[in-house]
C-alpha cells in the first residue's frame, strides 16, 4: 500500500477539486454560481461536472425558477466519503514530506 | 504531482470552501466605527439623564424627561443608522477591492441568519416597552444581538463567534446589575465592538491588502 492509494484521479483536476470543495460546504450550488467561483467556462464545467455525475460523486436536479431552466448539483454521500478520503491523502503525504 | 502542489491543492480548496459559504468582505473597520458611534449615543443619553436627575422641580423635571424621550429615540436610531450605513459602505468597498459582490448568496445568508434572532429580539423589546417593563430592555437587547451574531457567525469571519459569545455573556451579568443598562450597553455596543473590530482589521484587512 502506497501512500498514492487514496488519491482519487477523479479528483485530479482544479475544476474537479473544486467543485467538490463548494458542494461540501453548501446543500446546494447552481450552475452559474460554480462558473462564478471557478473562473470557468460553460463548456468546460459542464463536462467536469459531466465526469463527476459519472462517477455517481454529484447529484443533479433540473427545475424552473419562473421561466428559466436552473441546474442545481449538490455532493452524495459517496462522492463526500470519497472526497474527504481524497483530503486526508493530500495531508498525509504533505506531513510525510515535512 | 509534487508535494508542492498536493499543498497547493489543499489551500486551494480550504479558499474555495470559505469563499462560497462565508461573507468574508465584512470591514473590521466598520466595528471600530459602530462602538464609537455607540459610546457617543451613550455619552449623550448620559448626560440627558443626568440632567433629569439634577433638576429637583418636580414639574421642571416631568417637562424635561417629556421632552428628552424623543431625543434619546433619536440617537438610539442615529446610532443604529450611521453604524449599518458604515458597514455597508467599507464591506462594499472591500468586496470591490477584492472583486467580489455585495449583494451574493453568501451575504444574504448571512442576513438572513443574523436577522432572525436579532428581529425576535427587536418585537420582545418593543412589547416590554409596550407594557413598561423597561428593567430588562438593555439585557435583552444584548442577549440578542450576542445571539444573532454567533448564528450569523458561520457564515462570515470567525471572530464574529467571540464577539457575540462576549456580547451574550455581558448581557448575563448585566442581569445582576438592573439600572447600570446604559454602562452595559456602552461595554456590549461600545467597546465590545472597538476591540473585536481592531482585531478583526488587522487579522483580516491588514493581511488581505498584503496579498
Amino acid at each position: 500500500m502506497g501512500l498514492i492509494t487514496n488519491i482519487n484521479k477523479a479528483f485530479d483536476h482544479r475544476i474537479r477539486l473544486g467543485i467538490m470543495s463548494i458542494l461540501m460546504v453548501n446543500e446546494y450550488a447552481d450552475f452559474n454560481t460554480l462558473k462564478e467561483l471557478l473562473d470557468a467556462t460553460d463548456g468546460n464545467l459542464a463536462s467536469h461536472l459531466k465526469a463527476l455525475e459519472k462517477e455517481e460523486f454529484i447529484n443533479i436536479e433540473k427545475q424552473f425558477i419562473g421561466r428559466k431552466p436552473n441546474t442545481r448539483y449538490s455532493a452524495t454521500k459517496v462522492g463526500a466519503t470519497a472526497f474527504k478520503e481524497h483530503i486526508n491523502a493530500l495531508e498525509r503525504i504533505i506531513n510525510k514530506q515535512k | 504531482m509534487k508535494s508542492k502542489d498536493y499543498l497547493k491543492d489543499l489551500n486551494e480548496i480550504k479558499h474555495l470552501m470559505n469563499k462560497s459559504s462565508r461573507f468574508m468582505s465584512l470591514s473590521g473597520l466598520s466595528g471600530i466605527l459602530a462602538g464609537i458611534y455607540a459610546l457617543t449615543g451613550a455619552f449623550f443619553v448620559n448626560s440627558i439623564i443626568n440632567n433629569i436627575k439634577e433638576s429637583s422641580n418636580v414639574l421642571e423635571r416631568f417637562v424635561i424627561t417629556f421632552d428628552s424621550v424623543l431625543t434619546l429615540i433619536l440617537i438610539a436610531f442615529g446610532v443604529l443608522f450611521l453604524s449599518v450605513i458604515t458597514a455597508i459602505y467599507l464591506s462594499w468597498r472591500k468586496a470591490k477591492k477584492h472583486n467580489e459582490s455585495l449583494w451574493d448568496a453568501t451575504s444574504k445568508r448571512l442576513l438572513i441568519n443574523f436577522m432572525i434572532p436579532l428581529t425576535t429580539g427587536g418585537f420582545f423589546v418593543i412589547f416590554l416597552v409596550e407594557k413598561e417593563m423597561f428593567t430588562l430592555v438593555a439585557p435583552l437587547t444584548l442577549a440578542f444581538y450576542g445571539l444573532a451574531l454567533v448564528n450569523a457567525s458561520k457564515y462570515t469571519l470567525g471572530y464574529i463567534r467571540y464577539l457575540g459569545i462576549t456580547i451574550i455573556i455581558l448581557s448575563l451579568i448585566s442581569l445582576w446589575f438592573i439600572g447600570y443598562g446604559l454602562l452595559f450597553w456602552s461595554l456590549g455596543f461600545g467597546v465590545c465592538h472597538i476591540v473585536y473590530g481592531t482585531l478583526m482589521h488587522f487579522k483580516y484587512d491588514k493581511k488581505q491588502s498584503n496579498n
